[in-house]
């Protein structure tokens, strides 16, 4: 027990060190490194942080919830619940700040802080089933039963996000034929390589999240088993 | 007895409980009416954008009378404490799941039928040969809605929570079937026909289907204790 702890404890610190080094490479590379864009000029740069952000909550982190919710309806294994949990308020978290980095950034643009533009529309349903899901979670006291109920929204709320950007895909293309142009501009090799630093220190800024939220879950649900084994022994002192 | 034998044991008994109170009818009809009355105060009657803004007006008001159908369906059965008599039944969970289906399928079409008629009257707006397509529609829309209002309700009373919290859980989840519904209805009422709304028509049939399979699948672990 003590043992796997130990080692969960360096694998935060190996994550956490590694994340460290990429976020700095990547605002230096973000910010000073890549050359400005010529007809967006500096607005551009938030591009570094926007795309990343987005690729996390979109992919990989609501993914994970799903299919850690599959796992403990499969298993029962709370620590399943325990990291799904985790992934989700990171991904929450994520989704923020890309619906915050995409309207500023249109405001520039578009002139304009919000287009019902498909992708931008679908990160705002997906903010809102994110929220449901803690909201859930929040209600819900603690123990299976919260797991089992929070997995069932993960899983159901995975399987809505696709049919919602077709839909909302479909109804921007053929309601307004002409949507806001996309935001293509052509890419410089060493904006390329900005990009793709960012998104690796992104993707390890979650990792890092994930480990450190679930620890603090794990050692949440230890204490509360502690505290109720401590209040047993109490009852039963007293009785003698 | 057989699988709908014992389904259709707990949609009677849901609607005698409902028809003999109907507390739950009126105020899901009171409700659309009050929303579809509403909204017409925020657009100019008359105006293009009112002819806009009414296919939106319609499936607000079927969703939010919806909510209440669904939410009632495990509310009342935890509030009387029959919960865990209708969980011991010696039957299988997917028959309690398809019993309250059917049964919110009954409530949330008519009161979506109720609904319907009383926003062509106040609206104006001239059915003509659109009223198969829009009955299909509502047939599309109740089937997606009382699928996962059905699920979730069971969800929302397995945490006691109150019909808001039901209404957060479940509408980003709805969305794609209210854009497929309020699209397709303007079309209709444009003079178009559902052969050429293309791909729409077949995302709500999908999207009823796969969250019928998934509801089916996961209810189990919904009402498991």
């Amino acid at each position: 027990m003590g043992d796997r702890k130990s080692r969960m404890d360096l694998w935060v610190n190996v994550v956490g060190t590694v994340t460290f080094v990429l976020v700095m490479a990547g605002i230096l590379l973000a910010l000073l490194y890549a050359p400005t864009e010529k007809t967006l000029g500096d607005s551009q740069r938030i591009f570094y942080l926007h795309m990343p952000m987005a690729w996390i909550a979109l992919g990989p982190g609501f993914t994970v919830v799903f299919a850690l919710s599959i796992a403990y309806l499969v298993t029962g294994k709370m620590k399943f619940d325990r990291w799904a949990s985790a992934s989700a308020e990171i991904g929450v978290i994520f989704t923020t700040i890309t619906l915050l980095t995409g309207s500023l950034w249109g405001k520039q643009e578009w002139g304009v802080y919000w287009d019902w533009e498909p992708r931008l529309t679908t990160t705002l349903v997906l903010w809102f089933i994110y929220v449901g899901y803690l909201l859930l979670r929040a209600i819900a006291g603690e123990g299976p039963r919260r797991a089992r109920l929070s997995a069932v929204y993960g899983i159901v709320g995975w399987v809505d996000v696709p049919i919602v950007f077709l839909s909302i895909w479909l109804w921007r293309t053929l309601l307004h034929p002409k949507i806001l142009s996309a935001r293509g501009f052509a890419m410089d090799s060493r904006m390329i390589l900005a990009l793709m630093v960012c998104l690796v220190a992104i993707t390890f800024l979650y990792l890092w999240l994930l480990m450190v939220r679930a620890r603090t879950r794990t050692l949440e649900s230890e204490i509360s088993g502690l505290r109720a084994q401590l209040r047993r022994r109490n009852r039963r002192g007293g009785n003698q | 007895m057989s699988f709908f034998s014992q389904a259709w044991a707990i949609v009677r008994k849901d609607l005698v409980t409902e028809l003999r109170g109907a507390s739950t009818i009126v105020s899901m009809v009171l409700l659309g009416l009050l929303v579809v009355l509403v909204f017409n105060f925020g657009v100019e009657p008359g105006t293009a954008s009112a002819s806009l803004a009414r296919s939106g007006v319609l499936w607000s008001a079927f969703l939010f009378s919806g909510v209440i159908a669904v939410g009632r369906s495990f509310a009342s059965e935890k509030e009387a404490g029959c919960m865990d008599g209708l969980l011991l039944c010696p039957v299988d969970r997917g028959v309690i799941y398809l019993g309250k289906l059917i049964g919110n399928l009954i409530l949330v079409f008519a009161t979506g039928l109720i609904i319907l008629l009383f926003w062509t009257a106040i609206y104006n707006v001239g059915i003509g040969g659109a009223w198969f397509g829009l009955l299909l529609l509502l047939v599309l829309a109740t089937i997606g809605m009382s699928t996962l209002g059905t699920l979730f309700a069971a969800v929302a009373a397995g945490v006691r929570a109150r019909d808001a919290l039901l209404t957060v859980f479940i509408f980003p989840l709805l969305i794609p079937l209210v854009i497929g519904a309020a699209h397709m209805s303007t079309m209709l009422l444009s003079g178009k026909t559902l052969g050429e709304a293309g791909m729409w028509p077949w995302i709500l049939v999908v999207y009823d289907v796969v969250f019928l399979a998934v509801s089916f699948m996961v209810f189990d672990f919904v009402v498991e204790d």
